[in-house]
């Protein structure tokens, strides 16, 4: 009879949290419904099941079609911004964590000391000097930084190199120095010891890295805004969703939408790499 | 120099150069800025003190905003932190499904500030009075974004709904670290679940909780995403016989300051808002700490 009634408890928490999750990702939910609605549908019948489902397409269609805001490149260079960002910080922020670990000098210590230090900076207070320093670089170097792809990739590798170094930092210490002294022995040069021992063994933490900063790189909105402007030749999806409500104010048809677009690539990878996300979180929360 | 320590070098100069790039000499320049009357136009700038850092606190917006910041991350430390070991908990009892519990209520974390004021927006301003409508319910027909005294509220849950998984993850690692016969020597030992979480569980996890307060705790004092494209900053409120906006944080009253091309004064702000930030994270993680040890 305890064993009956203790299933039947566990039976109802089940539930319980089950409606609360439900409930909790209501907010998908409609968003779904409502970008599978015309304007007036959704003003009328918010909460309702939509009318006819082809109207979702229809809507996808007039966000790519637009000629205000021009969705589809924005979704391209956000692609293309996010990737490149991710090599460099990985790539850069990897060989520099490992010559921080492995040289035992006062130089070493002072730069890591500095990149921790960094951490605490809001990026508020680098915001606006920043593009004015950005401009006078790249006249000085005779190469565009600001509305180009290369500034906003050479501004995340810097944006980026703190944590992704200490996160870094933390996973070599931990890498036994044989591995390297042998291969040293068998006549590696440095460089090859790393590329071809160390940087291979990083691979879970690597993920952690990506993770990480993929999340933050996707989403961010105003680093780009600074760099690339509202309506510059490069853009970003978080700036074409904000130009899009900002050109047709409460057309929640197309705003919706538009949010919908920028979600999916996101949650699709989530779904399908949920567990090593949900991992990468945890490693990089913890460190 | 010996050839190996020089390629070690030429392996920190990447990394290292942006850094100092795009973080070092920005912050050294936003300094300065600060003292100058940088209007963003003119292309002189000639230092004038620390007039702005004594001007801005006489600001009744600036002084507004501070408080609201406040309110707003004091909200939001206590509540993403407490729904966040809540649904730690649930996620590693024995529920059947548990893992996809957890993998829901992480999902609002992966989708950007920007996306998600506009989601609730949309439920604050079109969701929510319709189901008000529906269900009878007046005090939801009226926008909570379009009322002075609640929209900080507003805000909260946004922020809650976005962070409060992502801190249950950090619970999750803590949780799964203390040792299961610790709780099962204090189950037999006759302490019941709460006495088992308050005494036992909660002490051997300071450590997330340093760590999850100090993630809160900056992010919500950061915020600016989620504010602008929720709120705007509106509606409109009175604050000292002054008009202002009732839900423009810090960060936002920062931005709009050097919209106006005050260029200097936004930066004083922001450096105001770095020292601020430096001061109670510093304070946050000195006294988590020494509770840490007192365990």
């Amino acid at each position: 009879m305890t064993k009956r009634k203790f299933h039947l408890g566990r039976f109802v928490a089940e539930i319980v949290v089950l409606v609360l999750l439900l409930i909790f990702l209501i907010p998908f939910f409609l968003v779904v419904v409502n970008s599978a609605k015309t304007s007036k549908d959704i003003l009328f019948d918010t909460l309702g099941w939509p009318a006819n489902w082809n109207q979702l397409g229809t809507n996808i269609g007039l966000i790519f079609g637009n000629h205000t805001v021009h969705y589809a490149a924005a979704f391209f260079d956000s692609v293309v911004i996010t990737v490149l960002s991710l090599a460099v910080i990985v790539l850069f922020s990897a060989m520099c964590a490992w010559a921080l670990v492995r040289t035992h000098a006062a130089w070493a210590t002072i730069v890591f000391f500095l990149f921790v230090a960094a951490m605490v900076i809001p990026f508020q207070v680098l915001m606006f000097p920043l593009v004015r320093w950005m401009r006078i670089l790249g006249e000085f170097i005779h190469v565009p930084t600001l509305q180009s792809l290369q500034g906003v990739v050479f501004a995340y590798m810097g944006f980026g190199a703190p944590l992704s170094i200490f996160i870094f930092h933390g996973f070599i210490k931990n890498i036994p120095y044989e591995l390297e002294e042998s291969a040293k022995i068998d006549g590696a040069s440095e460089a090859g010891t790393f590329f071809r021992i160390v940087f291979p063994l990083l691979q879970s933490i690597i993920i952690t890295v990506l993770i990480l900063n993929g999340i933050w790189i996707w989403n961010d909105y105003l680093l780009p805004l600074l760099l690339l402007g509202s309506n510059g030749a490069v853009q970003t999806l978080p700036i074409a969703v904000t130009a899009f409500a900002g050109a047709y104010l409460k057309q929640w048809d197309l705003i919706l939408t538009s949010t919908l677009i920028a979600m999916v690539p996101v949650i699709v990878l989530y779904l399908f790499a949920q567990r090593y996300i949900i991992k990468g979180m945890i490693d990089g929360a913890i460190k | 120099m010996h050839n190996s320590s020089l390629t070690k070098f030429l392996f920190v100069v990447p990394a290292l150069f942006a850094f100092i790039m795009v973080m070092v000499v920005p912050f050294f320049f936003g300094l300065y800025y600060s003292m100058t009357d940088w209007n963003g136009v003119s292309e002189t700038i000639s230092f004038v003190g620390l007039i702005h850092f004594f001007k801005v606190f006489t600001e009744p917006g600036f002084l507004y905003s501070f408080l609201i910041t406040g309110a707003f991350t004091l909200i939001n430390v206590v509540l993403v932190n407490v729904v966040g070991f809540i649904l730690a908990l649930v996620v590693t009892s024995n529920l059947r499904l548990r893992n996809f519990y957890r993998a829901g209520f992480f999902a609002p974390y992966l989708v950007g500030g920007i996306v998600l004021g506009y989601i609730w927006q949309f439920l604050f301003n079109n969701a929510l009075p319709t189901f008000g409508k529906i269900v009878g319910l007046e005090a939801l027909e009226v926008s909570f974004l379009s009322r002075s005294d609640n929209v900080i509220w507003a805000m909260s849950t946004v922020n809650v709904w976005q962070y409060a998984g992502y801190i249950m993850l950090i619970f999750i690692a803590a949780i799964q670290s203390v040792p299961a016969s610790l709780m099962e020597a204090a189950k037999v030992d006759g302490a019941g679940y709460f006495r088992r979480t308050f005494r036992i569980l909660i002490p051997m996890m300071a450590n997330a909780f340093t760590i999850s307060l100090f993630l809160t705790l900056t992010t919500s004092f950061k915020q600016y995403d989620m504010n602008l494209t929720l709120t705007n900053g509106g509606p409109a409120a009175r604050f000292f016989d002054e008009p202002v906006k009732a839900s423009q944080l810090l960060a936002m009253n920062i931005f709009d300051t050097a919209r106006a091309n005050q260029m200097a004064e936004a930066q004083a702000k922001a450096v105001i808002l770095f020292v601020a930030l430096v001061i109670v994270s510093l304070l946050q993680v000195w006294v988590s700490k020494s509770k840490e040890v007192e365990q």
